[in-house]
This record gives structure tokens, sequence and C-alpha cells, in this order.
């Protein structure tokens, strides 16, 4: 079976995120940029089922500027075996994003596809979802276990009371959450390697995928500077500077 | 233990200028002469630029030669100098501007530009792999692996999953062997392989010990009306006192940014200096804070730089490898530039290794065509005119020695026929904690000036947290045991990161305590701590900081 892997581009983890002063949004020129962390544990675990024999071939795929490719090549060092960029230069929406998925999953025809449980730019957590709707798959978001079994995929989940277990029949869509795995290191010679891997380039109108452009943003500000607190030594000093800030009375 | 091994013609340490440098001219070379090349660039940081800190004002003479159309190219070289003030700083909040012509005339800058090196390091790479260079950030140099003839052989890359107690996590992945003909180490400023080769193949005999500086720079996104593109601001004099070398700069870049800095010689000789909170201090003074006012601080770092000059330069050869840029020493301090320098020597070590490899098979062989090249390069040249100006400084202090300097410049044009040395180094020069007085630093205002912490996390440092300290102690008694009670632990203030502290126990005792987790890869403690205890190796690769435009 084939797997398909949705990987994005985003400002590094380590960066310390700075708001354009017109408000249009962040700063991403001259910014580390890196492979989304959750994709990577999605390309991770593609792997994993691949090496397990269970799968044939690993898809990396994204969508964005020339520059994405540099995460395509990361995805290919790991393991994956060809990718798919499809190229714009437009702010892509999650729906946009899930028919792109869509169609490439009719020419595919995947049998999984991978993504990370969200993007750590715009945290929409919403791409999964909708390609699982658009395809009539089933979907098991925020997995912390997949196991293969040929139709099936029995697929752990973190929830807020524990863990659910859920079993979809294939194919169907799947989130990596954090604990799913921890991704390889890549290897030099592999990253050698991923240079001569293909990579096909095609555009939004080669799929026949109308764009949505159904959410604007207004503003992007950065949060609230935290106030300076004060040490006080005693309880009643704590009540009194309460009292005063009126949060109690 | 059996390592995997990749072979090359030529493996490059350090994805500087240097390095990079190098890495362009081999290619160039080759493609000229038709010959197959395999090269390879190892870097510490997360992506070139990672760990790229500069201030920096770039003389274009290297890159005139390297790429002659480089502005066609689309080289990030975008502002030109446009003004030159030097102010001499006489107190918290007055400074007199040195007129033109009283300026020594290396410290002028017509035909230069504002750069971020961290963004030409970006374009160089991108020129470099699409000449076919191999490239690989986040891996680092961990050691350097020889011959049984003792020659260098290449260098083995750092092991990736290894627990702070030594173990190996699941994600272990062992080191693997990059072997080469010739190996050139570009490590920049107190490189760690660099060090350790200087001792093997005793390359510092007959010359004086290098000199080193702390830079510690910030950017800052400031009011548009404040922003003159194309200034260059220095500063001598306050904080300092006229016995310690140093001071300060800040550069109108592009897109309302300025780029600003403060210098301390580490050969500062009160224990209870903090480069840190001078730097900070300096940047109220009107001179500099009139430019700040309003704006917002968006990036900080830290860097050694050397600064011995032509006195300090080592031997560059050894059997298997070159010495580049910083690596060896090629920063002219009177200029207070080494950029151009080090992508100089870095295509002279270029020329070098083509030329050698049109006689016969250069593995193993010591390439000392190298110092010729250098020797009769501007490199010298300039290094050679302005080699008493950092020992008048110290000898003379800032005043005097700075009349000097513009003597010795403006007037003979550095043909003056004698050579000063500053003979001792720079761990070497403190005094006593008890004999000195602690200067008084301002608490910061969290506008102008802020606290060390908050600045670290603005250098988006970040290392593997479960991994083993890569500051390590020769002696651990020596911190708390001798240093403690004789220079106060001067760690904790030369640290630009906050990696240094001495806490109390759960027994109330004094401990010393590493946070290695905060370097910012400067190699300050390496090269000041008094006892020469502390060895800076490398972390797990892709740790440190993760600079944009530095």
């Amino acid at each position: 079976m084939k797997i398909i892997v949705g990987v994005k581009r985003v400002v590094d983890y380590n960066v310390r995120i700075q708001v354009k002063p017109d408000g249009s949004g962040v700063v991403t020129d001259g910014v580390k940029m890196s492979l989304n962390p959750f994709d990577e544990i999605a390309i991770e675990e593609a792997l994993r089922i691949k090496e397990s024999g269970k799968a044939e071939e690993v898809i990396a795929v994204t969508i964005g500027a020339k520059a994405c490719q540099e995460q395509l090549r990361t995805a290919l060092a790991m393991g994956a075996d060809r990718a798919i960029h499809v190229e714009t230069d437009e702010g892509i929406q999650p729906l946009t994003a899930a028919r792109i998925f869509k169609a490439l999953c009719d020419k595919e025809a995947p049998k999984l596809v991978i993504f990370g449980k969200q993007a750590i730019d715009d945290d929409n957590s919403q791409t999964a979802q909708m390609l699982a709707a658009l395809s009539h798959w089933p979907q098991a978001t925020f997995a912390s276990e997949v196991v293969i079994d040929a139709d099936t995929a029995s697929v752990t989940r973190e929830v807020d009371a524990g863990l659910e277990t859920l079993s979809v029949d294939l194919p169907a869509v799947v989130s990596a959450d954090l604990r799913l795995n921890e991704p390889r290191y890549v290897k030099l010679p592999d990253i050698m390697k991923a240079k001569r891997k293909p990579i096909d380039t095609v555009s939004i109108s080669d799929l026949g995928v109308e764009v949505a452009a159904g959410i604007k943003v207004l503003k992007t500000t950065a949060p609230a500077k935290r106030q300076a607190g004060i040490m006080v030594e005693t309880v009643e000093q704590l009540v009194v500077a309460l009292k005063e800030k009126g949060l109690i009375k | 233990m059996e390592r995997e091994s990749m072979e090359f013609d030529v493996v490059i340490v350090g994805a500087g200028p240097a390095g990079l440098s190098t890495a362009c001219r081999l290619m160039q070379l080759a493609q000229e002469s038709e010959q197959e090349l395999m090269v390879c660039v190892i870097e510490k940081g997360s992506e070139v630029g990672a760990h790229i800190l500069s201030g920096a004002v770039l003389e274009p003479t290297a890159i005139n030669e390297l790429f002659p159309d480089w502005k066609a190219m689309g080289a990030p070289l975008n502002t030109e100098v446009k003004g030159d003030d030097v102010y001499y700083l006489t107190g918290e909040s007055k400074g007199i501007k040195t007129p033109n012509f009283l300026v020594p005339k290396p410290m002028h800058n017509e035909g230069n530009y504002i750069v971020s090196m961290a963004n030409v390091c970006r374009w160089l790479a991108e020129q470099a792999e699409s000449m076919g260079v191999e490239i690989f950030p986040g891996f680092t140099a961990a050691e350097t692996l020889y011959n049984e003839d003792g020659s260098v052989k290449g260098i083995l890359t750092g092991d990736m999953g290894v627990a702070e107690d030594g173990s190996h996590k699941d994600s272990y992945m062992p080191g693997m062997e990059l072997l080469a003909k010739q190996t050139v180490f570009a490590e920049g400023c107190r490189g760690h392989l660099g060090k350790e080769l200087m001792q093997r193949f005793n390359l510092r005999d007959n010359v004086d010990p290098q000199h080193y500086g702390l830079g510690i720079k910030e950017i800052w996104s400031i009011e548009p009306e404040k922003h003159q593109e194309g200034l260059v601001v220095h500063t001598a004099g306050w904080p300092l006192d006229n016995h310690t070398e140093g001071g300060g700069f800040l550069y109108h870049m592009e897109n309302n940014q300025v780029a600003l800095g403060f210098i301390v010689a580490l050969n500062y000789s009160n224990p209870h200096l903090s480069p840190f909170d001078e730097m900070q201090r300096w940047k109220s003074n009107p001179k500099i804070s009139q430019y700040l006012e309003g704006g917002e601080r968006i990036a900080y770092g830290a860097r050694a730089v050397n600064k011995g000059g032509l006195q300090s330069v080592p031997k560059l050869s050894f059997p298997g490898g070159l010495l580049v840029g910083c690596d060896a020493g090629f920063l002219n301090g009177a200029k207070i530039k080494g950029n151009h320098t080090a992508m100089k020597t870095g295509m002279l070590a270029a020329e070098t290794i083509i030329e050698a490899l049109k006689t016969g098979d250069i593995a193993t062989k010591e390439l000392t065509a190298i110092e010729t090249k250098y020797r009769t390069s501007w490199v010298y040249d300039e290094l050679h005119k302005t080699r008493n100006f950092g020992p008048a400084l110290h000898k003379f202090g800032t005043l005097l020695g700075g009349s000097f300097a513009w003597l010795d410049q403006n007037i003979f044009a550095g043909k003056l026929p004698f050579t000063w040395h500053n003979t001792v180094p720079d761990h070497a020069t403190l005094k006593p904690a008890a004999d000195c007085i602690a200067p008084n630093y301002p608490k910061p205002d969290g506008k102008i000036t802020f606290d060390k912490l908050s600045s670290v996390f603005l250098s988006s440092t970040n290392h593997e947290e479960d991994q083993p300290c890569h500051l390590r102690l020769t002696d651990p008694s020596v911190p708390i045991q001798k240093n403690l009670p004789l220079y106060n632990e001067p760690a904790q203030l030369y640290c630009p990161a906050g990696v240094y502290e001495v806490i109390k126990d759960a027994e109330g005792a004094d401990k010393f305590q590493i946070n290695g987790q905060n370097c910012v890869h400067c190699k300050t403690c390496d090269i000041k701590d008094p006892a020469q205890n502390i060895t800076w190796v490398t972390p797990e690769g892709g740790g440190g900081p993760n600079y944009g435009n530095m």
C-alpha cells in the first residue's frame, strides 16, 4: 500500500515569533524555517509502517512556495520515497489544502494519509478532518499508536479522559500526536541520497482544485506583555494587595 | 567501534565566511580546470547562519574577488555605508564626536556595506551548493581523526541521541567518519578542534598568544524617523575605564533595524567586571539611546572575536589540513573587521589545495604553500600595517594609545620600523577580587537595558535537554576551591548567557552550576577561565543559538 504524508514548512519552534509592525502577519523573512514537528512524527510513523513491511511507498506532500522543497528534502532524507510539491505563492486555507489532498488521493490511491495533528504556525488542526469528510473516509485523529492489520488500522487516540482505541477501515486519515513516536535523526548519506530522489511539482490548477478563501485575517497582534509581579512578606500584605487591585472585597 | 565513513576530496569544518569561501573557490577552480571535486562543509548550527554573529560592516574586497558580479547575483549587501560617526564617551550622559580627520584611517568605512553576515553566509551557501558542494548543517565536527603517520585524516561527526548519563537513547545515531585528502578548519574564533591542532602540531611556536574580545550584540527595530539607513556609529571610552579596552558600535541596517553591540577585550583585569552589564549600561548613553527609545529589541547574541592580529597568527598548515579565517585569527583589530580576511584566507586555502592537486596526491601532505600565499596577499599587508594598533591601546590605554594609532596610521601609514608584542595571555590578566572594586551596575529598566535571562531568550537558543554537558571541567573542584575565593568565580559574570552560577546546595555549601542549555557558543569561558579549566566541546548537532539576521 501507499502512504501519503502531508508536511508543512513553518517557523522553527525555537524562534521567537515577531509580529510585523503593520499587523498583517508574522515575520518570516530571515527566520529559520523547519518541518512542522508534528509532521515529522507523521513521516516517522509512515516510515515505521513501511519498514515493518506493511506499506511499499511513502509519499511526502507539501503545498507552498518554492522554498518548501527544503522540507520535502528533509522528509526524503528521513526515508520517504518520493515527494509532491504543490507550488503556490498564496496563503492556503485548510479547506483548500484538504481539497488538494483529495485530488492527490484520487490520483495516487493511498491506503493511508497521515498528517501532523496541527501545524505550529496557525494551530488550525483542520486539514486531516476536512480531507476525511471530503473523501468519505474514516478519520482517527491525535494518534498515539497506530497498528496496521490488513485492511484496518487500530489507532489509539489521546482524549481528555485518557486513551481511546478505534478501529478504522482503510483507506483512512490519521493525524499524529506528540507521543506517537520519536522521529529519527537524519543520516548524512541519506541527505545526499535525498537530493537525487524525485520531487514532482504541480500547480493547484493542474489538480483542478478550486481555492477556498472563506477566512480573512483581519489583524495579527502580539500577546499583551505580562505585568511585573510584586513580592509580599505576609498573608496580610497579600490580602491588602489583592484588595487594592480589586480582586477581592 | 566500527563507524560508517564517507570520503571526500576536501572536508571543511564550519559554514562561516571562511569555510564557505573556501568551498566556493575550490569549486570555481575545479570547474576551470575541469576537475571532479567532492567537497563537503559541516556546520554545527541547525542551519547555515544560525551560529553566525558579526557586526557587521563588510569590506567588499574579498567578495569582489570571489564573485565579481555579486550584485547581479543578488548577494545581500544592500546597505552602503553613508556616514561614519565616532564618539568618545566621557560619562553616563556625555560624549564628544571625534572630528573625522582625527579618526585613525582604518576606521573609515567609505565603500563598505552594512550587512547581516548570517544572511551573507546563507547566500554563500546557496552559491556553494549550486556548484555541487554538500553542506550538512546540524552536524558537529566532534573530533579530528588522524592517520597512523599522525597526519589529519578527517573528522568524526558527533554522536546523536546520547543521554546525560552517557547511555544511548532510542534515537541514538553514532557519529560518522568524514574522510578527506585535506581538511580545512574554519570553525571561527577559538574553534575547539583548531585549539587542539595548534597544540598537537605546535602551530603557535614563536608567535604571541592570541588575544580576544567578547562581542555582545543586539538587533533593534527602531522608530522610522530615528532611522538613518547606512549610518555607522562607533564609540570608545565610557563605560570602560582607560585601562580596559573595548568599544561600541551601532549600524543602521535596512528595514528600520539597527545592529548594535559592545566589545570588551578579554584581557581585562577586574574580575568583578561583567561584559554583559557594561553593554547594557553603554546603551543608556544618549548618543546610543537616542536611537533606541520607542524601539523594540528583537535579537540578542554574543561571540568571542580574536584580535591578536599579525603577531598572533599561527602556522596555517599541518599534514592533512589547513587553518583559515578566525580559527587561525585574521581579524584586523584596527578596522574591527575580520569577514573580508576570513573570506580571503579561505580562498587562499582553496587555491593552495587546487595547485597542489595538480602536482599529485595531496592526502596526508602538508601544504606549506599557504604560508607564502598569505604573506604575499593583501591580508598580510593590512595586518602588518595595523600590527601596533592593538598593542598601543593595550600599552597606553584608550586615549594615548588611540593618539599613537592616529599617528601610526594617518601619518606613518603603519610603516614605523618596530613591532610591539603583548605576550600575556588573556586568562592570566585577572587581579585578585579583593584588590578590585566591583562596578555598580544599574538595574535594568526593561526599556533600553535588560537582564541576562530575558536577553538569552532572544537568541532562540536551544539544546536537546537530555545530553552530556558540553562544558567540561578538567578539575571540578577548581571553581569553588580556587576561582571563587580568589576571583569571585568570574565565569558568573563573563558568560553573556548565564550558563555559570554559584548557588548554595542543600547543606548551604557553595556549588558551581553549569546551565549548558543556555550556551550561545561564544567560547569566552574556554578563553578567560583563569585556571584554563573549562573546555568547550561540541554539544549535540543543531544545538545552540538560532540567529536570524545577526
